[in-house]
């Protein structure tokens, strides 16, 4: 059963590795003479105040938030579509549901996009 | 799936949906969410109409939910069930709920929390609550109390502004969260040791397996989860600082259905065991649960000076005389839970209630010694008050001694004569606290300095509730007899 | 060694590994980063237990959404002043280390020394079904149908929750 994931983490292992290559190919390839000028951060050719890492807006959270909700309903549909077919229709062994499989899917999907709606229309995808 | 499961599934789907009306008051809820928020949606003046509308349809839920106790069924596959007690509970929630939005029209426009989400947020948590109270399936439970905790980390928090609101919201929120996960945890090691997460069986089921000891951690992880739902010690540190930082109408939800709905999940669960040995393993747990909550919240009681303070550590002592109830373990004791979950809660809205009338709307006024000299300049406001406070003191005629009775009962009956007699001091404790406001509202010297703006729907809250303590004190036989059907 | 002992070993050393990064790393943000790549290995290790599910849940929900959320939260509350917490609270740490030690020893003792796992008894073909995506399916649309409505208004309570929580002008 393993043996069916070996091309999935032949590509996991390529993207890695490409990815690590591209990131750092100029590092170690690439030139390196360093003077001071070179290695103090950048800000517009003044001399740099405080720190660079600022904190983030409020904003960053409720976008992460709202993420996180809804890619779990994504959770929700993933089996429902691996299995969907075979519990409409019934296969060889099995007899067929039919509708209530589909409708407790749109209902789950109605409420939930309800509160997509929600969200759109008191602005929380807006950035203000 | 085998087509005798698939079969099995089709034919019980079949018989669900044509009970509906059997499980409607949830459907009903779940819908008037759904209204609820596409008015909050669409509707420019939604904070007028959502309270009506919440206040409508949640004694529309209540009505029909005792109208139906007798309807009992379970449907769905064995994971939802109706009628009897899971009626009965549906009614306290739905009924509380609906004085909650009374007792909060109001307040939430003083207290610059005056958004149409709150009336969402408290359908919602109803919902969650009926959710636990129908629950067949431990999963059922858990989903339920998601539902109804995230409300309320939600609803603590409701005052953006303020800083002790925040606060409140976090601890909730992190304890709380906290708590959620050793009940999984629990639900998870009882259905490797069970084998079946259905609630009829899971125990019985566990005490049966020849190695159970996963089990029996996962009960004890359920109990400990529980515990701080309810708040009992030594769980229950949370309790005085999120009450106390939550706006009061959310806290008077939290305070009444909140712990009623774990209550709730504790009955069901520990309803199937009942009287068999299997419980021998719960009960000393229990016990001295109840026994540490009944002192330490009547003792420290004394010393607040914070009104909602005060009535949290006296929502700690009163968990701890409902634990007696569970660890009694008898039908007496889970009568008597019922009935003083029921006495508890419209006391506390009563409570809390007024609380939040005195609140100015800077979140003054909310310290013991500013009910001073209430009696004669509101006369009436001090008199329902002392009311509550009598009830709370488990002083007969009203609800809240005959709820104490039946539960000192029932755990004389099963050998805990200790425990009652604990409870005995502990509730002479308390007297001490709950009439020292009487006392100040009446015989307090100076004027009083309080100038609340008393609104008729507050005072229509507040007075049901006070009707609902005497007349559930005065006639407890009936409440008892409609439990005990169950 | 079979191809499943050697994945094993390299998911295991890797999430080890980017554990204790996680756990000795002065930022935060490089804790967290760290965290995600444990993630990915416990995916790995959740497929070798045949598991399909989990293992795509941690990905996409885990690594994906919720460290997300770390970081956004991390950059948002920039803890400085926690780099010296144990500096600070020396008390905390012997506490930390204790506390750290008993789970160890509690599962150590409850995988070897204890016959808590024997206990519980599955069949390896049944253990091989029920981490499937399908398997879970089938079970989540029809026995656990009204739990899964249920968790619909879960996750709408959540929206609004977050929302009414966070957004700046709410009317």
């Amino acid at each position: 059963m393993l043996e069916n994931y070996i091309p999935i983490f032949i590509v996991f292992t390529f993207a890695m590795v490409f990815a690590l290559l591209t990131v750092f190919s100029s590092e170690i390839i690439g030139p390196k003479r360093p003077s001071k000028e070179k290695l103090s951060p950048y800000e517009s050719g003044m001399k740099p105040i405080g720190t660079a890492e600022e904190r983030v807006s409020i904003k960053y959270y409720l976008v992460a938030m709202l993420f996180i909700i809804f890619d779990l309903e994504v959770i929700f549909i993933y089996p429902w579509a691996v299995k969907f077919k075979e519990l409409y229709h019934g296969s060889a062994v099995t007899p067929a549901i039919g509708l209530p499989v589909f409708v407790s899917m749109l209902i789950f999907l109605v409420v939930f996009e309800l509160g997509f709606l929600y969200a759109y229309k008191k602005g929380a995808f807006r950035w203000d | 799936m085998d087509s005798t499961a698939i079969n099995n599934f089709n034919s019980d789907l079949a018989v669900s949906l044509s009970a509906f009306w059997s499980y409607f008051p949830i459907v009903f809820l779940a819908g008037v969410i759904l209204i609820s928020i596409a008015i909050e949606m669409y509707s420019k003046s939604s904070k007028k109409i959502l309270p009506w509308f919440t206040v409508t349809a949640l004694l529309a839920c209540a009505y029909y939910s005792l109208l139906t106790v007798t309807d009992t069924g379970v449907y769905f596959s064995g994971m939802f069930a109706t009628g009897g007690l899971t009626n009965i509970f549906n009614f306290i929630f739905t009924f509380g709920g609906a004085i909650v939005v009374l007792l909060s029209v109001d307040y939430i426009k003083k207290s610059g929390i005056y958004y149409g989400e709150f009336y969402i947020l408290l359908q919602s948590a109803v919902l969650g609550m009926m959710m636990i109270a129908g629950a067949k399936d431990m999963i059922m439970i858990f989903i339920g109390l998601e539902q109804m905790s995230i409300t309320f980390y939600v609803m603590a928090g409701l005052n953006r502004k303020r800083a002790s609101s925040n606060e409140a919201a976090l601890k909730y929120f992190l304890l709380g969260a906290f708590a959620t996960g050793f009940i999984v945890y629990g639900i998870g090691l009882m259905y490797g040791t069970a084998g079946t997460l259905n609630i009829d069986f899971v125990f019985s089921n566990i005490f049966a397996a020849e190695k159970n000891l996963p089990g029996i951690i996962g009960i004890l992880l359920f109990l400990v989860g529980f515990s701080f739902k309810i708040g009992a010690v030594p769980f229950h540190m949370w309790v005085p600082d999120v009450y106390q930082g939550a706006p009061t109408s959310s806290t008077a939800l939290m305070a009444t259905g909140g712990k009623v709905a774990a209550f709730t999940a504790l009955i069901l669960a520990f309803r199937p065991v009942l009287g068999t040995e299997t419980l021998a393993v719960i009960t000393p747990v229990l016990a001295v649960f109840a026994l540490l909550s009944m002192f330490y919240g009547s003792i420290v009681a004394i010393a607040q000076t914070d009104i909602k303070r005060m009535l949290a550590y006296s929502s700690i002592a009163n968990a701890g005389y409902m634990l007696i109830g569970l660890a009694a373990g008898n039908d007496y004791g889970i009568e008597g839970v019922v009935y003083y979950l029921a006495a508890y809660s419209f006391m506390n809205l009563g409570a809390f209630g007024i609380v939040a009338l005195i609140e100015s709307a800077d979140e003054k006024n909310l310290l013991i010694s500013d009910y001073n000299g209430l009696g004669t300049k509101y006369p009436v406001l001090a008199a329902l008050l002392s009311l509550f406070m009598f009830a709370l003191s488990g002083i007969p005629p009203f609800a809240g001694f005959f709820g104490k009775y039946y539960i000192f009962i029932a755990a004389i009956e099963s050998n805990l004569t200790w425990l009652a007699i604990a409870g005995v001091i502990a509730s002479v404790i308390s007297v001490y606290f709950y009439l020292r406001i009487v006392v100040l509202m009446y015989f307090g010297k100076g004027e009083s300095q309080v100038t609340p703006e008393i609104t008729n729907a507050s005072l229509i809250g507040i007075v049901i509730s006070a009707l609902l303590v005497i007349v559930m004190g005065v006639f407890p036989g009936s409440v008892i007899n409609l439990i005990s059907n169950f | 060694m079979e191809l499943a002992e050697i994945l094993f070993l390299a998911f295991a050393s890797i999430a080890v590994v980017t554990a204790i990064f996680t756990v000795i790393s002065r930022s935060p943000v490089i804790s967290a980063l760290f965290l995600v790549i444990n993630f990915g290995a416990l995916s790995g290790l959740y497929l070798l237990l045949s598991a399909q599910f989990l293992s795509v849940v941690q990905v996409i929900v885990y690594a994906g959404a919720i460290m997300v959320l770390f970081l956004f939260v991390l950059m948002l509350l920039r803890p400085e002043k926690e780099d010296k917490y144990f500096v600070v609270n020396r008390k905390m740490k012997i506490f930390a280390v204790i506390v750290g030690l008993f789970l160890f020893g509690q599962l150590a003792f409850a995988i070897f020394a204890s016959d808590i796992g024997q206990t519980v008894s599955i069949e390896s073909s049944r253990s091989e079904q029920i981490g499937k995506i399908a398997y879970i399916g089938e079970n989540l649309y029809t026995t656990y149908l009204f739990p899964f409505e249920a968790i619909a208004f879960v996750l709408l309570v959540a929206t609004i929750g977050a929302i009414v929580i966070s957004k700046k002008k709410l009317d």
